[in-house]
């Protein structure tokens, strides 16, 4: 018989109960809420007179609709504001712990929780956000839910699941000096395509990702949904150790060292069978730009935007031509003659403290393009933010003519005032090109913070191997 | 939730892989307490053009034309409903009057949230897709019959084409059923995991320290 996949022992320990037809009442050991899709679970709540099962596993932030500007002032639009405040309203009602926005560790809810302690290792952890995958990075079950299962999960603590099939995407090598994580992810994207991971649950593994920090990680684990993928993971070593902790909701004393003796257990087995196996070499992967309207929709900095004409079939053709349409794209565009209006660095993929040092690096004694308009830089948390300002990266943006924001998920998905204007094009550090994503008939291309750093400065991408080129 | 048996409508096509959820319902929808009210803003920014600072209907997406006008079943391509968990994705579909999507595949947290929605996301092979786009697009005023019992679509040239379904996902969208009611029926197998979890791994119960350290 063969061994067990990381993934089999992290659904196995959670199984409550199993039904003839395999599904499964799997135990949740974490929810995490926040103001846009908890509204409606809470209402369905307190419609039935329920009360959540177990108060102390969830925790709420408020970080879609806050504003990133002046927010003293609160926040000026009333539909937001109505929805900040009902998420206040409930958590005081129900008695859930909430970093509410003016609350200094309030954070991107997939920053916050690992970088709080609240996201252990062995843990199933929820949310209604689909990059809940980024919790995977610990070692953990982590997918995202629909509001109805969010409520189920405050009623009952569990939800009904079916295991997945299990995909291994194994990286050899070592990638090259400015080439990240987020090179790394689209790169996987790339190759399986977003629907490759549908129906699967991906380890992320080899020496590769052996070799990247946890937040290298998270960012990887948090495009997995890109990929059609629920949940990613990377199994836990002493560098999830190191970075859990000592954080503040982390267990500590006899509890720590129970934990960690148990965590030694959390990968995969050596002859561990997975329903399907993906390899990468990290030495051959250059840094990612995309093109189109999918983040499928990739190519290396050194490429070029494809041609509709040697598209492989009818669907695909239509499908490129479609996206270059909205994108304002012609066929064969070297992808470094691509100019920018706005760059965007931030996101649940890329507002780590590594990211801003990996952008301020880049920056440093530079000024943006006179093209640029603007560029946005939106630490994932309060703590992330005080450490750049700590470090003076915040000066190093301002002085290059960037701003410096409050955290939140700001132009990731536009919700709140910061967006694209129709037609703008964007470099942006997020983790979806859908269109009208980051404002209505804006145009975005995904790349990792050093590539959107270096556009800013240049005005078009460059390649951040060989930049500047003096 | 609704139930759904057997409903048999007018068929929309919606040619296009891939349609994500930031498509089905953009994100200036999301700010709504609600889950009803939707439908109008259902695929908004392909269903509306802007016209001297006001939105009209645009007359080239498939919903504004008036054959399909009184459609409750949604044609699709592969990976229907990926990117975001929203909800309101489904809420918007099923507000707007939809009861059923057919595709080749769907992205699995839409898949999910459409059956928790009384909505039935239908999987049939991409030939079979393929070949009832080439029918809706012959045949105005196209009709499925869709028989969730039977696990059959039924064309009215009397084609059928059986699909898959898990048994108990069948159960509850056949039935109307919320899970919560059912799941607390289980509320003693929930509480021995807990205490024998408790027992295993007892750092997950222990209670956030409170005032826990800020970082």
């Amino acid at each position: 018989m063969s061994g067990k996949t990381l993934y089999d022992k992290l659904w196995e320990s959670h199984v409550v109960h199993t039904e003839a037809d395999g599904s499964t009442l799997l135990y949740i050991d974490r929810q995490l809420l926040h103001e846009v899709t908890s509204p409606q679970a809470f209402a369905g709540l307190r419609a039935a007179g329920r009360k959540p099962w177990r108060i102390t596993a969830n925790i709420a932030t408020a970080d879609h609709n806050v504003p990133t500007l002046d927010r003293a002032a609160g926040i000026s639009d009333p539909v937001a504001r109505l929805q900040v405040e009902t998420l206040d309203r409930n958590c005081a009602e129900f008695g859930i712990e909430e970093f509410a926005m003016n609350d200094r560790r309030q954070g991107i809810v997939h920053v916050m929780a690992p970088e709080q302690g609240l996201t252990l290792p062995g843990m199933t952890v929820v949310c209604g956000d689909s990059h809940t995958a980024t919790h995977g990075a610990l070692g953990t079950l982590a997918f995202g839910i629909g509001t109805t299962e969010v409520e189920h999960v405050l009623a009952t603590q569990c939800l009904w699941a079916r295991k997945s099939r299990s995909m291994r995407v194994w990286v050899d090598g070592v990638l090259a000096p400015g080439v990240t994580a987020k090179d790394l992810v689209l790169a996987i994207i790339g190759r399986i395509g977003t629907a490759g991971g549908t129906g699967y649950a991906i380890e992320f593994a080899g020496p590769a990702v052996r070799a990247l920090s946890l937040e290298g990680r998270m960012t990887l684990c948090n495009m997995a949904i890109e990929a059609g993928a629920r949940s990613g993971m990377v199994a836990v070593d002493e560098r999830t150790i190191d970075y859990v902790r000592g954080r503040p909701y982390a267990p500590v004393g006899a509890l720590w060292d129970a934990a960690v003796a148990a965590w030694q257990g959390l990968h995969s087995d050596a002859d561990a069978v997975f329903d399907a196996e993906v390899r990468m070499d990290a030495g051959a992967i250059a840094p990612q730009v995309t093109w189109g309207t999918s983040p499928e929709m990739v190519t290396d900095v050194q490429g070029r935007v494809p041609d509709p004409a040697r598209a492989a079939d009818a669907t695909q053709r239509k499908g490129w031509e479609e996206a270059l349409a909205y994108m304002g794209l012609k066929p064969a565009t070297p992808i470094q003659e691509i100019r920018i209006d706005k760059v965007f660095i931030g996101s649940c993929t890329n507002a780590r403290i590594e990211d801003l040092r990996a952008a301020a690096a880049v920056v440093r004694g530079q000024h943006k393009a006179a093209s640029v308009r603007e560029v946005l830089v939106v630490p994932g948390s309060g703590p992330v933010k005080a450490q750049a300002e700590a470090e003076g990266l915040d000066r190093i943006f301002l002085e290059a003519g960037f701003e410096w924001r409050d955290p939140g998920c700001s132009m990731c998905l536009a919700m709140n005032a910061d967006r694209l204007e129709p037609g703008e094009r964007c470099a942006a550090t997020s983790n979806r090109n859908f269109e009208g994503r980051q404002g209505a008939g804006g145009r975005t291309h995904l790349v990792s913070p050093a590539m959107a750093a270096a556009a800013a400065i240049a005005g078009h991408f460059v390649d951040v191997r060989h930049w500047p080129a003096s | 939730m609704q139930s759904f048996t057997v409903v048999e409508a007018v068929v929309a096509p919606l040619d296009r892989p891939n349609v994500d959820t930031d498509a089905i319902i953009p994100k200036q929808f999301l700010k709504t307490v609600e889950r009803q009210g939707l439908g109008v803003h259902l695929f908004a920014a392909w269903r509306y053009l802007e016209k001297d600072g006001v939105q009209v209907p645009n007359p080239d997406f498939v919903l504004n034309q008036p054959r399909f006008a009184e459609a409750q079943i949604l044609l699709a391509r592969e990976n229907f409903g990926c990117g975001s968990s929203r909800e309101h994705a489904p809420w918007a579909l099923a507000d707007y009057g939809f009861r059923a999507i057919i595709a080749p595949s769907f992205a699995d947290i839409f898949y999910n949230n459409c059956l928790k929605n009384g909505i039935l996301p239908l999987r049939l092979a991409s030939a079979v897709v393929d070949h009832l786009f080439h029918e809706v697009r012959a045949a105005p005023g196209y009709r499925l019959r869709i028989d969730l019992p039977a696990q059959e679509v039924q064309t009215m040239g009397d084609s059928r084409y059986p699909f898959e379904i898990e048994a108990s996902h069948k159960h509850k969208l056949v039935h109307g059923l919320d899970d919560i009611k059912l799941t607390l029926a289980l509320g003693d197998a929930i509480a021995a995991y807990e205490a024998r979890r408790g027992r295993e791994a007892p750092w997950l119960f222990s209670a956030p320290r409170s005032g826990a350290t800020r970082v």
